[in-house]
């Protein structure tokens, strides 16, 4: 997984997911332990409060490959998680933020 | 909420009035420094009895098997540090499992946490991976909505494993109660689909050789009769996995016994030539498949179950129904055509005669399947039976004629040693009137060895039938079949005497070995109320055939 060149891992399908979750301490471990189990990378997250604080929005960006679906259920699983949307690699959340990257 | 006079009362006393309010009668655990006020406010219980076991994991086993006997969530205690993480083992063997079990953890006081403080560790991140939702409890206040909340994601759904870590001081905070929250049980859930419960209708109608493949979920639902009415309406040769045993009586017509890597030859062969697989509150787990390309290679696939990340996990469903198998089973049951499947049955019927599973020397008590099955001419279908993990486990799948759901209590997914005993201890807490039998090996028994004087203390029904082989049996066995018989670290040296062993811990022992009639000894042990071990020696070389070896397809299986 780790190993993969830059470029390799450019030309991997990409997708966001987009979280609605419960804003306290523990619900990111949930969220990425479901992924580091399965070495499953996640390449970029992004959570900020949503409203008054109660919920969080968690945007993270994945390698699209056929374990993606069976992802998606496990974190809709989660007592925390309250809907996942899933979106294609276009969506502008990352692409906005990579000004901060640079 | 109900209301009632408001009283001042520690986090410590909330949580044992909630237990109570949830109808916790028995609860096992071991106490420690970062849990004592929880103990304290236990010792004023009138309500609840504790069962103080002598080791974590044997108290986590204690309440899976109280809860696996019942249905309902059961509690195990421990303190911090060393006491939380002994309990994870059988945490995590709820998970896999799919038990109902709510584990209670003292935890350093809240300004410690993060110090390394004296028996400090991270209860919570180390139990995320292996509950199904954990809880670090903030303050008193809290305690009323999270314990319940642990009852019912406990029960809701697909059952599992909770665990409620509550700092010291949080145990100590004093608040006032004014109001009680109703005991959390299972969410009610959403009907299913009634176009999909047609399409499976139309499915199986349509069928020329279905067969229906029971799990664990079906046993987990209370579904055991409504599956058994469905398999004779439509005329459904039925397997079952590990998990299942119970919920279709093993000599039932229909029946074809345990599917996968121990199961009979007849019954992996039918699965092989099917056309149509309904799977009900089953996983598709690696030893019921084997290799999954070459399982039920022909077949299309209904599958059933409570949890939607089952469905197209391993195998694509052609129809994949998420809800409740009982409700789903119901709904069906009238929708499908009763049917005869006169070629089909015949033909399952050829398959049972040619390949049968083979039981050699079931009936001399001195070998595995006769030992079993003497055992069994024993005890009636009351009776409740515990295993371990090895060969023992397997030969007991094959040949114990298990016919009540929740008759059947082993550890499937984990496949932990140590399981056996404590499980039983629970079952017979949770329901005194039952003989409940463990049968173990004499590796698996060392695992959890010090319970047998819970066993003693606690005065439970509990029959350990230890079959000693004087080895770790299914590794020898997988040594001898696929590491060219280079036999290592399987085969024991040093052999405790079992009997002067269980004799010690206060519960009384026979050796069958050492007696002229082991039938009327068997008849003698197993009636008479309380704990006892029954040693009986077993050859080293019997082999738990047929086997799939790993990787291979199931009818590729050798032996039997
Ligand atoms: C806690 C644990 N450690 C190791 C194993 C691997 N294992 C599976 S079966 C087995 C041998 C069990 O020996 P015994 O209890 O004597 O049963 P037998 O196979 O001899 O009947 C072992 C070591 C396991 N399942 N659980
Ligand atoms: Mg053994």
């Amino acid at each position: 997984m780790n190993s993969l060149t830059r470029t390799e891992n450019q030309a991997l399908a990409r997708a966001v997911l987009e979280l609605d979750v419960n804003n306290h301490a523990g619900v990111m471990s949930h969220v990425v332990g479901l992924f580091s189990r399965r070495a499953y990378n996640v390449e970029a997250i992004l959570v900020m409060p949503v409203g008054n604080g109660q919920t969080s929005r968690i945007w993270l960006l994945v390698n699209e490959d056929e374990r993606l679906e069976q992802m998606v259920k496990q974190v809709e699983k989660l007592e925390d998680v309250l809907a996942v949307r899933r979106h294609g690699a276009e969506h502008e959340v990352f692409i906005r933020l990579e000004e901060f990257f640079r | 909420m109900s209301r009632e006079a408001p009283e001042s009362l520690s986090g410590a006393q909330i949580v044992v009035r909630l237990l109570e309010r949830q109808g916790i009668r028995t609860l096992a655990g071991i106490p420690g420094g970062a849990i004592l006020p929880i103990y304290d406010a236990l010792s004023a219980s009138k309500l609840i009895h504790h069962v103080l076991a002598r080791h974590e994991q044997g108290g986590g086993f204690m309440a899976q098997g109280m809860a696996r006997a019942t249905g309902r969530p059961a509690v195990c205690m421990a303190s911090s540090g060393p006491g939380a993480t002994n309990l994870l083992t059988a945490i995590a063997d709820a998970k896999l499992d799919s038990i109902p079990l709510v584990a209670i953890t003292g935890q350093v006081p809240r300004a410690m946490i993060g110090t390394d403080a004296f028996q400090e560790v991270d209860t919570y991140g180390l139990s995320i991976p292996i509950t199904k939702h954990n809880f670090l409890v903030g303050s008193a206040e809290e305690l009323l909505q999270v314990i319940p909340r642990a009852f019912q994601i406990a029960a809701s759904g697909r059952p599992g494993p909770v665990l409620v870590d509550i700092p010291k001081d949080v145990q100590n905070q004093v608040v006032e109660v004014a109001e009680w929250p109703a005991p959390g049980g299972a969410d009610p859930l959403p009907p299913p689909a009634a176009d999909l419960i047609s399409r499976a209708a139309e499915m199986i109608n349509g069928a020329v050789r279905p067969i229906l493949y029971l799990g664990g979920g079906v046993v987990h639902s209370g579904a055991a009769a409504a599956a058994v009415a469905l398999a004779e309406k439509a005329s459904l040769p039925t397997v079952m996995t590990l998990m299942a045993l119970g919920a279709m009586p093993v000599d039932h017509q229909l029946s074809l016994g345990m599917l996968g890597m121990h199961g009979a030859r007849c019954t992996n062969l039918a699965l092989d030539e099917c056309d149509l697989l309904i799977a009900v509150g089953a996983r598709f787990d690696d030893r019921a498949t084997g290799k999954v390309a070459g399982f039920c290679p022909q077949a299309q696939i209904v599958h059933i179950d409570i949890d939607p990340s089952e469905l197209d996990k391993i195998k694509t469903a052609h129809v994949g129904i998420a809800g409740d198998v009982g409700a789903v089973l119901q709904r069906l049951l009238p929708a499908v055509d009763g049917a005869r499947r006169e070629a089909w049955l015949a033909r399952v019927a050829t398959l049972k005669a040619e390949h049968p599973l083979r039981t050699p020397g079931i009936d001399d008590p001195r070998t595995p399947y006769g030992l079993i099955r003497a055992v069994a001419d024993c005890l009636d279908d009351e009776a409740t039976i515990t295993t371990d993990v090895g060969q023992h486990q397997m030969w007991v799948a094959q040949a114990y004629p298990l016919r009540r759901p929740r008759q059947w209590l082993t550890s499937g997914g984990l496949g932990t040693m140590g399981f056996g005993m404590p499980a039983a201890i629970g079952a017979a807490l949770a329901e005194p009137q039952r003989t409940v039998v463990c049968f173990s090996g004499d590796g698996s028994i060392l695992m959890n060895i010090q319970e047998l004087v819970t066993a003693a203390e606690e005065g439970v029904n509990v029959k350990i039938v230890l079959m000693n082989n004087s080895s770790l049996g299914l590794v020898f066995q997988q040594q001898t079949l696929f590491y060219g018989e280079r036999i290592y670290a399987s085969k024991f040296k040093g052999m405790p005497d079992f009997v002067r062993v269980a004799e010690g811990f206060g519960v009384p022992a026979i050796d069958l070995d050492g007696v002229s009639d082991p039938r009327a000894a068997l008849a003698a042990a197993l009636s008479a109320r309380g704990p006892m071990l029954i040693h009986a020696g077993i050859e080293m070389r019997e082999q738990v055939l047929p086997m799939v070896p790993p990787g291979a397809a199931n009818k590729d299986m050798i032996g039997g």
